[in-house]
């Protein structure tokens, strides 16, 4: 048997509360997240993202605070991401109990960022997360940029080139997220996942769009990715993980 | 009281094995520590290590840790995790190549990348993920744990020991991730492991419970 492909719920916090927003707009409350993160974790989740939207810095105090709770209760990885902008915010979110940290905006602003810090932390703590969206037309060739601040700011990098460069420079994990499907519901962007899965050689989680389990299964069967991470499908109780995993496995992917 | 040193030598943070092992028991006195009078006197020790083998060896070095290390091997429970296991070899092929403490004769070797699996897809590094341990030894570390559980992993390198010199571990787990690679190496007192067991939920969890009662015997 190999390694198994793994399934990733994605906490997403606003103020210490567990939210999912449709496109980033009509954010519903999930939840107190360390109660969320527990029950994925007894469940059988084999990691959690924990992705800190909070608009202001003010309440970094809050963050710091819940990955110390999560990470006392959860004995399995957990990934931090959302306002990591210095070795310091790293610091702190290891030392917090973080097992890894996604860091996106700030690796766009200073690619060298990503370097210092998996020269500092070492690269298996250290998650690019890039969000993408397809920008070539109908007809052309695929071609996806870069865009920051929630998919609002282009920035004019190519997203396949552009994650190459993140593993160069470090990057231990890349967690690619489509932003033409987050919150649609319409399955991953496959073809998006494919290209940068098969380019780099360190793990690729597909994040973005999953609206049932068929989803989860074509990520890793089309997509060529080693993970799955969705949010609201598991939030609002359509499916657990548990299912989520049977059905996997009776699909034949590999599954713990 | 049963005294719990996790060695701190500065590299990543120890605070979820710490965590871990007061999940599984309240009543243990545990320290994060490298203070040598402290690691003296230790009932048990566990060695753990993230980041890249340069960096930590020079920590070890520095703080004379290794020699503990040798002292104690003799005297009590130690239990590697990780970049610990590593380091109790001879010699990492990682940074151009660093010579290690050498409580076992060994080697660490870097997986070769674009190497295909048996779908032909991609493997990637580093080997990332929960995958099997298979217990190739009877050992009282395994105690309640199924045979071929998962465990969680996150390394680029991993161990390759020599086992027919003298002073030689024994393979005590083995997994496979485009070839079988040692996963799990003891000898009297250590016991030492590729992966995480304070991120492998129930199965790392009940393993870090086997260490707390472990008398160091085979």
């Amino acid at each position: 048997m190999s390694l198994a492909k793994r399934i990733i719920p994605c906490l997403d916090c606003e103020n210490g509360r567990v939210v999912k927003g449709v496109k980033f707009l009509d954010i519903r409350d999930a939840g107190d997240p360390v109660e969320v993160a527990k029950r994925y974790c007894d469940q059988g989740a084999d990691e959690i993202t924990f992705l800190d939207i909070t608009a202001s810095s003010d309440d970094r105090e809050t963050t710091v605070h819940t990955v110390e709770a999560i990470a006392s209760q959860v004995f399995i990885p957990l990934t931090v991401g959302g306002g990591i902008r210095t070795l310091e915010d790293i610091r702190i979110m290891l030392n917090a109990g973080a097992d890894k940290v996604a860091i996106n905006t700030s690796a766009v602003l200073n690619p060298e960022f990503v370097k210092q810090a998996a020269d500092k932390f070492g690269s298996q703590c250290i998650v690019v997360a890039i969000d993408a969206k397809q920008v070539s037309g109908e007809g052309e060739p695929l071609q996806w940029e870069i865009f920051t601040h929630g998919g609002r700011k282009p920035t004019g990098l190519d997203a396949i080139e552009w994650a190459k460069r993140m593993v160069a420079y470090g990057a231990g994990e890349i967690l690619l997220t489509s932003m033409d499907r987050d919150g649609t519901k319409n399955g991953f962007d496959l073809a998006l996942n494919r290209a940068i899965s098969e380019t780099v050689s360190v793990p690729v989680i597909a994040s973005g769009g999953v609206g049932n389990l068929q989803h989860l299964v074509e990520g890793i069967t089309e997509g060529k990715v080693d993970a799955v991470l969705a949010a609201s499908i598991f939030h609002f109780g359509e499916f657990s993980i548990p299912e989520a995993k049977k059905y996997m496995a009776s699909k034949g992917i590999v599954v713990r | 009281m049963n005294r719990v040193v996790v060695i701190d030598y500065g590299m990543g943070n120890l605070h979820s094995v710490g965590k871990a092992l007061e999940h599984v028991d309240k009543n243990i006195s545990l320290s994060i520590t490298s203070d040598a009078q402290q690691i003296q006197d230790a009932d048990r020790l566990i060695f753990p290590g993230v980041g890249a083998m340069r960096d930590c060896m020079a920590e070890i070095k520095r703080l004379k840790i290794d020699k503990l290390l040798k002292e104690a091997r003799l005297e009590k429970p130690i239990l590697g995790i990780c970049v610990g296991m590593q380091a109790m070899l001879d010699f990492s092929e990682e940074n151009n190549g660093v010579d290690c403490i050498g409580l076992f004769p060994g080697r660490v070797e870097r997986f070769s990348e674009g190497q295909k699996d048996e779908n032909n897809e991609l493997l990637k590094v580093p080997h990332m993920g929960w995958n099997e341990v298979k217990q190739t030894f009877e050992h009282p570390m395994w105690h309640n744990i199924v045979d071929k559980s998962r465990f969680y992993f996150v390394h680029s390198y991993y161990v390759t020991p020599d086992t027919c010199k003298e002073n030689s571990a024994t393979i005590v787990g083995e997994s496979t991730y485009h070839k079988a690679f040692c996963s799990a190496l003891a000898d009297d007192n250590i016991f030492a492991v590729q992966f995480h067991p304070e991120k492998s939920q129930s199965c790392g969890l009940q393993l870090l419970k086997n260490f707390l009662s472990w008398d160091g015997q085979v």
